[in-house]
């Protein structure tokens, strides 16, 4: 079982070593880094099996005290979260291969190997024991965002690129900061310790850190106020870039948010969390609403689910944090796909601006169908995920009385099927448009970058067919983290 | 506590602000590497008073070698970092000639294509 731990960051980071030894050898590097990232993402699925039947498990990097040294520690959470992730970098690897000879596909070279660090910080920030070592995590996965982000070097992505670049810097600077703070206050940055000490500090200093800490992940999560560089940024990269960073990096945010907050007790810092979660829902959907590209489009509409996430913990109730689980296992492969899709879209006509397309439907239904599910699926429709998670989150919302919250759910679950039905229409209706200049692309890539997106699409209908089992996993889940005794046990023990 | 120590965080951090909050890249840069150093002076006065080199053996009281760890693998990463700004405006000075960190293209469509339909609505009214 400890091995899996190790192969999940190991095995994408050694894919990326030699990829990039090789990376002029097409054939041998594609197939280093599938290899290294199916590796990463069986031993991710095995691992879950693991921990559902056995419980946590717990390694010491190199046999240190966890006081001095790195723990990994793979709880229900962590191994939940860790293969949704997984599969999701595998499959966009696989479309990249299919996108990769046309114009609009990132430099294979280094588009790889860097997802494979990329990776390899995913895995170890879902694992991770130690803030110190979280932080670590953060940056593995910010520089190699920020080359896949900026490596074409066109104008557009240089000048969003500084913006991203800045943004993230000085978020990761507030936690070097924080990291000080934390241990001044409490001469540790192991989580479990911190879970046993924290609570124990006066008010103000405790809240304080609690505050800090949202502040810092709020600003990779891309909260309300602190959203404005994602939208910017994330359209100007290349698709499957943009479909990793969109179904990953946010909720890595949101991820260390739940883990902190709710192990460390923060549930003071509640009604914040829930103005800050209101406001970010209607801000993005809206947001969402004004713009006329599907890609920024859905960029603000991850801003706008973060809301959701955000809810779900800001309640700070078993059903609450039920529900963020649930929300964020469902919401990583949903809004990949309909990146991917946007990709397709990009492909078929050359543009993915509303404006400039039209009767794509009729033209590519496949294309279409693949929208359609993952569309709905986001705006919360039963019977796909998206309405498992929302019913979640908004019905421990009704759970605890909070009115304002609820409303603010649904008014942003309407305003986002509304935003979904522009792209619909714009997009997949109407008359076609006569200047259309396809993107010139193989058959072989064309049925490769569509066999990806089916299998991510099929991955989200799996999700609501166990459903059952995944609100049952996520209700242990956000049990084991609201009573942080058990995690301080396993991994002191 | 150094008073020293604190005052020089209190100074990297002021300074440090103040310049990531200008259009020049070149000057946001900068004030990373300013708030950079504030941080792992942070980090350090969080390790407790100065003391002896901690090395295992001694009879003397040994500075806490745990921050001081945690420090240096901060400044790695914020050299890294920094070689990557300079880098990224390099690129944006070949492409247009200065360092300025410019606005989001679309937002600005946005916002001009509003203040026609406010000024179509007043003029018809």
């Amino acid at each position: 079982m400890t091995a899996l731990l190790a192969i999940t960051i190991i095995a994408p980071l050694l894919a990326a070593t030699i990829g990039l030894g090789v990376r002029t050898r097409t054939a041998v590097r594609d197939a280093i880094t599938i290899a290294g990232l199916a590796a990463a993402a069986g031993s991710a699925i095995a691992l879950l099996v693991g921990v559902a039947q056995n419980g946590t498990v717990v390694v010491r990097v190199g046999g240190w005290n966890p006081e001095l040294g790195i723990v990994l520690v793979a709880d229900l959470f962590a191994a939940l979260a860790l293969p949704v992730a997984l599969t999701i970098v595998l499959v966009v690897e696989i479309f990249a291969i299919g996108q990769r000879r046309t114009a609009w596909g990132a430099n294979p070279e280094l588009a790889g190997p860097l997802l494979g660090v990329l990776t390899a910080g995913v895995s170890l920030a879902f694992l991770t024991g130690d803030l110190f070592t979280l932080f670590v995590a953060f940056e593995m996965i910010l520089v190699s965002s920020y080359v896949l982000l900026t490596h074409q070097g066109q104008r557009a992505q240089i000048r969003s690129g500084m913006t991203y670049v800045s943004m993230n810097l000085l978020a990761s600077t507030l936690f070097l900061f924080g990291l000080a703070f934390v241990y001044a206050a409490t001469g540790t940055v192991n989580i479990a310790l911190l879970a046993e000490r924290i609570p124990e500090l006066s008010s103000g200093v405790r809240l304080g850190i609690g505050a800090w800490f949202f502040v810092v992940f709020g600003t990779k999560a891309a909260v309300f106020p602190l959203f404005s560089w994602l939208p910017d940024s994330y359209p100007t990269a290349p698709t499957t870039i943009t479909a990793v960073f969109a179904g990953l990096l946010t909720k890595i945010g949101i991820y260390s948010m739940i883990r902190f907050h709710t192990l460390m007790g923060m549930d003071e810092l509640g009604p914040i969390f829930l103005i800050v979660a209101g406001v970010t829902m209607i801000v993005g959907a809206l947001g969402a609403l004004a713009q006329s590209n599907v890609k920024r489009i859905l960029s603000f509409h991850i801003v706008s689910q973060i809301g959701y996430m955000l809810m779900g913990l800001g309640l700070f109730s078993a059903a609450g944090t039920t529900g963020a689980i649930l929300f964020l296992i469902h919401h990583m492969p949903v809004k990949t796909v309909l990146f991917l899709v946007g990709g397709l879209i990009e492909n078929d006509q050359g543009t993915s601006s509303l404006e400039r397309s039209g009767g794509l439907a009729s033209r590519r239904p496949l294309i279409a169908a693949l929208f359609a599910v993952p569309a709905m699926s986001l705006a919360g429709l039963p019977p796909f995920s998206g309405f498992v998670a929302k019913f979640a989150v908004i019905s421990a919302g009704i759970e605890a009385a909070s009115t304002p919250i609820v409303v603010a759910a649904l008014l942003a679950g309407a305003l986002t099927l509304l935003s979904m039905t522009k792209i619909w229409l714009g997009v997949f209706w109407g008359p076609q448009n006569e200047d259309v200049t396809p993107v010139p692309t193989a058959v072989g890539n064309r049925r490769t970058m569509q066999f990806a997106t089916g299998l991510a699409v099929a991955g989200t209908l799996t999700i609501s067919v166990f459903a059952g089992t995944l609100f049952d996993l996520s209700q242990e889940a956000a049990e084991n983290l609201r009573t942080p005794t058990n995690y301080i046990e396993e991994v002191q023990s | 506590m150094s008073i020293s120590l604190l005052a020089s965080i209190g100074g990297l951090t002021t300074v440090g602000l103040y310049l990531i909050t200008a259009r020049s890249l070149s000057r946001i840069i900068l004030g990373f590497s300013l708030l950079g150093h504030a941080a792992v002076l942070s980090l350090l006065v969080a390790g407790g008073p100065p003391a002896a080199a901690p090395i295992a053996g001694g009879d003397a009281p040994i500075a806490n070698p745990l921050p001081q760890a945690l420090a240096l693998t901060a400044i790695v990463i914020s050299f890294g970092l920094t070689l990557f700004l300079l880098a990224l405006a390099a690129r944006q000075q070949a492409l247009t000639g200065d360092d300025l960190v410019e606005d989001d293209l679309e937002d600005q469509r946005i916002a001009a294509s509003s203040n026609e339909e406010d000024r179509s609505a007043a003029a018809s009214t």
